[in-house]
């Protein structure tokens, strides 16, 4: 338990070789904070959101079937092998941190929200935090309190909906000018 | 020891592999901070200049020939100074990342290599270590060694095209043909292997999608011989370049604590004097068996950026070579049938072999349930793929942690304070690949 003086601390996994430390939405500014000057973290590499609506909801697969029986005509395709464990929320938001000294140590600091919930921003802690969550606003519409910039990046400025969200479909794009004259 | 090259008639340092310069990093030249404020990627123009009136604004891009891709650049100019700039991005954006969530791993491999189109190896690679990671297997020896060398042929390739657009927006035409006549020589090696010149698609998870075809280490060979001097005359071409010098040395400076903060890594960090990269900080691949230098240069300039690049496709060259001797018999890809295909010749004899080929390509197989961030150092920097998985064939969400937008970010602070002539220099330097940016 390396990490329980983080602020907001809720749990701590290591899992293949990776510490995952979840602490609590309203608090990942400090925690980043403390675990940038505290335990020296001074480079963000990452900020990488997750939509997980519908996470499991393939059922298990196979001639067993689910609870609902197995559907012959699709045998065993789609489904999983067993049902991936529960997520706490909708959306994860994991920023990946990392040390510049010898062995290279990382940790990845996660914090969940559902649609809506604001998650303070970490451009004050990290400058290049700006376009990286900028990024995950344009694409999952996770909403960075704080920055001081954010509008879309990769899409366009009056584009509608999140395409990585679980629930844009793909080729779902609204066909552009079709109404123009 | 100096050669004469035959084309330019001029005196160049043959240097070859044995006589790589080792770069006595001392302190970084310059230590100021530059990151915009409030916005760090956004420069604004000082109220006392934009109440001057005297402000143009100007839209460099997205069609410019020297913003490698598309790129735009709203830069404000008062005189010839640049007093404000913005970077918009995402006119090649591609959706990459929405697209390989519904495909299988198998089919969604191909994707990686289309998102950093001169670096293709290496994000495939990367993708396929992801996997692995999930997984938990471990590629043979032989796929290894194999994968550590195009990784370092690829990095050559990119490193090249790099040099050459550079040498074409500076004005000097010749470099590109020069360094196209190399990067040929390599893509014709990528064909020989996999069949392809780019895009290649030959890591599997496990291993490699076939055997190293015989007569390709005498190819290669071939290549990790002329290289050193070919490299050298680049150099010949540039460092005698009183323009190409004047147009790059101390322009586009970007401190130390400056790039950290910024999230840059590779050429970028290293010109900073830096010392890091993840190939001997974060050993993958055969990379803690191979002996080679890291370039650092305290300059943090344009000119110091360049010297990065060439000192890496020096010891890139050393590596190959090491690769070739080290290069380990055996299977290419692992013996689990989880995941792997199965061999060619029991298609004809098994029919269970043909049933699990045809289940493997058309439903893919299923990857165990978790998360992983898998970094490697690409020719841009550090490179990371997050992905998730659900225990199905499909990832569930992968995310490209790309360097090149990274080092997009940069750019407000590395024209601070700079001329329009300089922008140029300063943009190609942080050697951005827009599909990379976009993705």
């Amino acid at each position: 338990m390396a990490y329980e003086h983080v602020p907001g601390y809720v749990s701590e996994e290591t899992s293949r070789g990776e510490t995952t430390v979840v602490v609590e939405r309203a608090r990942v500014r400090e925690a980043a904070e403390y675990l940038r000057d505290a335990h020296g973290f001074n480079f963000l590499s990452d900020v990488a959101a997750a939509d997980y609506l519908g996470w499991g909801g393939a059922g298990v697969a196979g001639s067993w079937g689910s609870a609902g029986g197995r559907d012959g005509s699709s045998p065993g395709s789609g489904g999983l092998a067993r049902l991936p464990g529960p997520k706490p929320k909708r959306f994860s938001v994991s920023y990946h941190l990392l040390s510049l000294r010898r062995g290279a140590p990382r940790v990845r600091l996660q914090v969940w929200c559902d649609d809506g919930e604001p998650v303070p921003s970490v451009v004050p802690v990290w400058p290049t935090a700006d376009w990286l969550e900028r990024e995950q606003y344009d694409l999952l519409g996770i909403h960075f309190e704080g920055h001081p910039n954010l509008v879309r990046i990769l899409m366009s400025e009056d584009w509608e909906g999140h395409p990585l969200r679980k629930d844009y479909p793909i080729g779902g794009e609204p066909v552009r000018f079709s109404e123009a004259e | 020891m100096t050669g004469r090259s035959a084309a330019a008639g001029v005196e160049f340092p043959a240097t070859g592999a044995a006589r790589v310069r080792r770069v006595s990093v001392g302190e970084p030249v310059y230590r100021g901070t530059r990151i915009p404020s409030p916005i760090p990627t956004i420069l604004q123009v000082p109220e006392e200049i934009a109440a001057a009136g005297d402000v143009l604004t100007v839209n460099f891009g997205p069609n410019h020939p020297s913003t490698h891709g598309v790129l735009r650049l709203v830069v404000d100019l008062d005189g010839e100074r640049v007093v404000g700039i913005r970077a918009v991005i995402g006119y090649l954006h591609t959706g990459f990342e929405k697209s390989m969530e519904s495909k299988s791993y198998w089919k969604a491999i191909t994707y990686p290599a289309r998102m950093d189109y001169l670096c293709f190896q290496q994000n495939e690679l990367l993708f396929v270590m992801a996997i692995e990671r999930l997984l938990e297997t471990e590629p043979p020896p032989k796929a290894i060694w194999m994968r550590t060398l195009l990784a370092e042929l690829t990095r050559i390739h990119s490193h090249l095209v790099w040099l050459g657009t550079t040498g074409l927006e500076l004005g000097a035409i010749s470099m590109f043909w020069y360094c196209f006549r190399e990067r040929d020589q390599i893509l014709d090696l990528m064909e020989m292997v996999t069949g392809v010149r780019m895009h290649t698609r030959y890591f599997q998870a496990g291993g490699l999608a076939e055997d190293i075809p015989p007569g390709f280490a005498a190819e290669c060979r071939k290549l990790i011989e002329v290289m050193p001097g070919r490299i050298g005359e680049y150099e010949a071409l540039f460092d005698r370049n009183p323009i190409f010098l004047e147009r790059t040395k101390g322009v586009g400076l970007l401190s130390a604590e400056d790039a950290i903060a910024l999230g840059q890594s590779g050429p970028m960090l290293r010109a900073s004097g830096v010392d890091w990269d993840l190939r001997r900080d974060q050993p993958y691949l055969a990379y803690p068996e191979l002996d080679f230098d890291v370039p650092v240069y305290p300059e943090c300039d344009v000119y110091a950026r360049y010297r990065v690049h060439m000192d890496e496709m020096r010891q890139s060259v050393r590596m190959i070579e090491q690769c070739l001797d080290g290069m380990p018999d055996g299977p290419w890809i692992v013996n689990d049938r989880k995941f792997v295909l199965p061999p060619r010749d029991e298609l004809h004899t098994s029919m269970e072999s043909l049933i699990h080929h045809f289940k493997l390509v058309s439903e893919g197989y299923r990857v165990p349930e978790g998360e992983v961030y898998e970094t490697i150092e690409s020719a841009r920097g550090e490179l990371g793929c997050y992905l998730v998985s659900d225990g199905g064939p499909r990832p569930w969400r992968v995310h490209f942690r790309a360097p090149s937008f990274v080092a997009l970010q940069a750019i407000a602070a590395c024209l601070t304070d700079s001329l329009i002539a300089d922008m140029i220099a300063i943009a190609a330097s942080l050697d951005p690949v827009m599909g990379d940016v976009d993705r």
